[in-house]
């Protein structure tokens, strides 16, 4: 046998065994961490970006009271305390069945409308072992105005006081900061004003937030409507927000050309222009509670 | 010849030798409370590793944040989001030696009080901890078992005036660690 090569081969012996011994980091020796598939959560504040479904769901078991205030027109000046002495409101509950279901329902003063819907998150954005780039969510609900009947002589139907609506939003959190999303919807109504107008509205919301502080973010809320399917009256949706996080409560502070805090109203009878000052000041207040308890947490000490 | 290959017997039985001193987990347990009058918060976490090396004392023990789980969802989210800042600092982690490990004996079985001592690694803050703990020999395979208490302040976790009632300044945390002799 060669000699030279034993020699080689007791130094690489020894040196790996002196490497060894000198060896700082005890916890690479059990190899790379193996790469987990994660979700990604928080893309968006609340369960709304502002007036719209966001990305975001409610965890498993918890129940979100939300109280949605739209004050009046900015520009009716002081004498109506620019906008202040009138509101719309809608009350709500949404209740988190799983991590990728929740349901909702909400009563709305405007129309004294209904609403109801169901929210299911069929792609879920991940990171590590077959991470998904983005997150697909499908919305489907129900609206159903509770006004008398404007002519009583005419046989009215039930069905006619319904309106669906269905919306897929397809959004991704790009970063800590910046989340984005995009919202194809359509709003069926079952009765509309004249023969001429379309029962299916088709539109497609944008929504955006940039985080500027661990509590505070900025948020964007808009549809376009697809051209020559509404009135020239009906103006596409655009509110701007903040989102002020404070333990339990979700703030949402926003102006919006819009009413609507149902995808019907908002999507297809807005009507306030930007330009003009049709503006309204609105509020959204989340308050989370947790109904079922995902586990027993371990007593002090209980080793 | 034959002298050689004797000594290459012994430094790769040396390189065996080394790998056997060292027990590790990956089930790891560490458990953490911060009690206040208007809310007790708990977490645990059952997936953290460690090293131990019983030659030198060496120990290593590392927690993904994002493993922890809560009893409430939103306090899951806080912890994450606002508090330690998982995406910016995904692990905690302490690494140190066992005092006097030599007082240990890992043949026998018995319970043996230690003192650790070494860096802790949180929110990107790295300090001091001293502490007491056990180990506990049961058949040839040890049980770590410490706890220390920490100043949320000192890991620069700053709880906000609205929930200062709901957060204790400082938070008990407790580590349990079953370990498994290492083969490499």
């Amino acid at each position: 046998m060669n000699k030279q090569l034993i020699y080689i081969l007791l130094f690489l012996i020894a040196s790996f065994n002196s490497a060894h011994a000198q060896e700082k980091d005890l916890l690479d020796q059990l190899g790379k961490d193996e790469p987990t598939k994660e979700y990604v959560k928080n893309a968006f504040k609340s369960t709304r970006v502002i007036s719209s479904q966001s990305l975001e769901f409610l965890g498993a078991g918890v129940l979100d009271f939300r109280i949605l205030h739209r004050f009046g027109r900015v520009n009716t000046g002081s004498y109506q305390a620019f906008g202040l002495d009138e509101a719309r409101i809608r009350i709500g509950f949404d209740y988190g069945i799983t991590k990728r279901l929740m349901i909702g329902i909400g009563r709305s003063s405007y129309k004294k409308e209904v609403d109801v819907f169901a929210k299911y998150r069929l792609i879920w954005q991940s990171t590590g072992e077959k991470a998904i780039p983005f997150s697909v969510v499908l919305v489907t609900g129900m609206t159903d105005n509770m006004m008398k009947f404007d002519d009583p002589e005419r046989t009215n139907y039930y069905s006619s006081r319904l309106a669906f609506f269905n919306q897929v939003i397809i959004g991704r959190k790009f970063s800590d900061a910046f989340s984005l999303q995009v919202s194809p919807t359509m709003v069926h109504n079952n009765l509309v004003q004249t023969a001429d107008d379309n029962h299916d509205i088709y539109s497609v919301g944008v929504g955006a937030r940039v985080k500027l502080t661990k509590r505070f973010a900025l948020t964007a809320d808009y549809f376009y409507q697809l051209p020559n399917q509404l009135n020239d009256n009906i103006q596409m949706p655009l509110s701007l927000g903040v989102d002020i996080e404070t333990g339990g409560h979700v703030f949402q502070l926003h102006f919006t050309n819009a009413l609507g805090m149902n995808e019907r109203v908002l999507t297809t009878e807005t009507d306030g222009k930007w330009e003009k000052g049709d503006i309204h000041f609105g509020f959204n207040i989340s308050r989370v509670f947790t109904i079922v308890k995902k586990h027993k947490a371990p007593k002090e000490g209980g080793w | 010849m034959k002298n050689i290959v004797v000594v290459v017997c012994l430094l790769l039985a040396a390189a065996t030798v080394n790998a056997q001193d060292k027990f590790f987990t990956r089930s790891g347990k560490v458990t953490f409370f911060s009690k206040s009058d208007m809310e007790n918060i708990e977490a645990v976490n059952t997936k953290g590793t460690s090293v131990l090396d019983t030659k030198t004392g060496q120990l290593e023990f590392a927690v993904l944040l994002k493993a922890f789980e809560f009893e409430k969802e939103l306090m899951m989210e806080h912890f994450n989001e606002n508090y330690v800042e998982s995406d910016k600092y995904p692990k905690s982690t302490f690494k140190g030696t066992v005092d006097d490990i030599s007082a240990v004996n890992f043949q026998k079985d018995g319970v043996y009080p230690i003192k650790l001592k070494g860096q802790f690694t949180l929110h990107g803050v790295t300090k001091e901890v001293l502490t007491d703990g056990t180990i506990e020999v049961k058949g040839g395979k040890p049980t770590g078992k410490a706890s220390f208490t920490i100043l949320l302040a000192d890991y620069n976790i700053v709880v906000p005036n609205v929930v200062k009632d709901n957060i204790s300044k400082s938070v008990k945390i407790d580590i349990i660690a079953a370990y498994e002799k290492m083969s490499l």
